[in-house]
């Protein structure tokens, strides 16, 4: 599992690091996101290329698992 | 065009999607104390685009203010962004503008020229508007900053609020939607660069053709669309009209490469602000997909006029506006109020 850091960034950076990532064709990810709008985007992203998303909260932070 | 200067880049926000929210501003200004003039005839309360102040019986002035980080990396497309996007709360009232500040902020590294090629653009838009800068207020700061301060004038009787639709009015909207989607995925490379410079074009493109003819029509009310995005302003107007309102989305323009890019979650931050201040009005079909109700939700810089005319009107105005902004559309109606403010067909 490849885990990324999107934490400071704003739309559409953490899309753009998921989907970079993505490009190395890794099976799972885990990323952690700090507000409501990158935690859809990137739920929204991840979901249009095919994977499974579950996400937990902590503090104001999400983590969220994206497996195939 | 390419310049040397990645402008968006010393931005956290673009254009218009960088506006506070509705809720977070109605709150802010809640309980203050005002003065109350009877020649005031367009104030804070109601959320209206600009300030409307009779001078006259036959004469009010308009006062309004608008500025954003850069949403383009050309400066001089970006200073012409900044003055239609501020002009055009000017339109929305019915009124013309004519005197305008600079509102601007820039980080010390900017090089002048640079600088120069944004106020060249503000001049450029306000001199196709008709409207003179007479001079403005310049800081620097971390993050650039430009827009207007713009006065205008309009009759007293034939000021356009945004609360004055009436059961059996249609909207027409004259630009299509999809404009923060867009720039915000231009930000990531995923858009074709004539899909932006459409979008760019637009973005400058004044309402003044747009006001100029709706004036000539019996409108009841009219705003811009713009950081709130469609359903944000459609909800102002529902509400402050004491009307609900019915969009039916498949009218709706939006550049349709907007599409596949919300359902792929390149929304801006702003449009969930939007959809967390006003989607408490709104019932959507069941037929009205997600990305359709993300680009509903997109915050507009510069975007069209909404206005509101008694249906049987709609078709003449329409056809009218056509022969100069082909976009313009019928894109649902006004009725009494009912259990929602909005709601949304196919």
């Amino acid at each position: 599992m490849k885990t990324l850091d999107a934490r400071g960034l704003s739309c559409p950076e953490p899309v753009v690091l998921l989907r970079n990532a993505m490009a190395a064709g890794e099976q799972a990810y885990q990323i952690l996101v700090d507000n409501p709008a990158s935690r859809e985007n990137v739920t929204r992203y991840a979901e249009h290329q095919g994977y499974h998303v579950t996400c937990t909260e902590q503090d104001g932070e999400y983590t969220l698992s994206i497996v195939k | 065009m390419e310049t040397e200067v990645k402008l968006t880049k010393l931005a956290a926000c673009a254009g218009c999607g960088a506006k506070v929210g509705a809720g977070t501003l109605v709150r802010m200004l809640e309980g203050f104390e005002t003065h109350q003039d009877p020649r005031l005839i367009v104030g804070y309360d109601k959320s209206d685009d600009a300030s409307v102040y009779a001078i006259s019986d036959t004469v009010a002035l308009v006062q309004t203010t608008d500025f954003f980080p850069p949403i383009v990396d050309d400066p001089f497309l970006y200073g012409q962004i900044a003055a239609a996007n501020a002009m055009s709360d000017v339109y929305a009232m019915g009124a013309e503008p004519k005197l305008a500040l600079n509102i601007m902020c820039i980080p010390e590294r900017m090089e002048a020229a640079t600088v120069q090629e944004i106020l060249r653009g503000g001049y450029a838009k306000a001199y196709e508007a008709g409207a003179i800068i007479t001079g403005g207020h310049t800081i620097h700061g971390a993050e650039p900053i430009y827009g207007l301060a713009v006065s205008g004038f309009v009759h007293p009787k034939a000021v356009l609020k945004n609360c004055g639709a009436r059961p059996g009015d249609a909207l027409i909207l004259t630009k299509p939607l999809g404009v923060g989607i867009l720039t915000t995925a231009a930000k990531a490379d995923l858009v074709e660069q004539p899909v932006l410079e459409r979008v760019w074009r637009q973005m400058a493109t004044l309402n003044k053709t747009a006001r100029d003819i709706m004036v000539r029509y019996p409108v009841h009310s009219c705003t811009d669309v713009t950081g709130f995005a469609l359903l944000g302003h459609s909800f102002e107007m529902a509400q402050g009209s004491g009307c609900s309102i019915h969009i039916r989305t498949s009218q709706v323009p939006f550049h349709a490469e907007a599409y596949p890019l919300a359902e792929m979650g390149l929304i801006p931050a702003g449009a969930y602000r939007n959809r967390d201040y006003a989607a408490r009005g709104v019932a959507a079909g069941a037929g009205v997909s997600r990305a359709m109700q993300d680009i509903l939700y997109d915050p507009q810089t510069s975007g069209g006029l909404l206005m509101a005319l008694p249906e049987d009107q709609a078709q003449a105005c329409l056809d009218e506006l056509r022969e100069q902004i082909p976009q313009a559309a019928i894109i649902g109606s006004v009725t009494e109020r009912l259990e929602q403010w909005i709601y949304l067909d196919e």
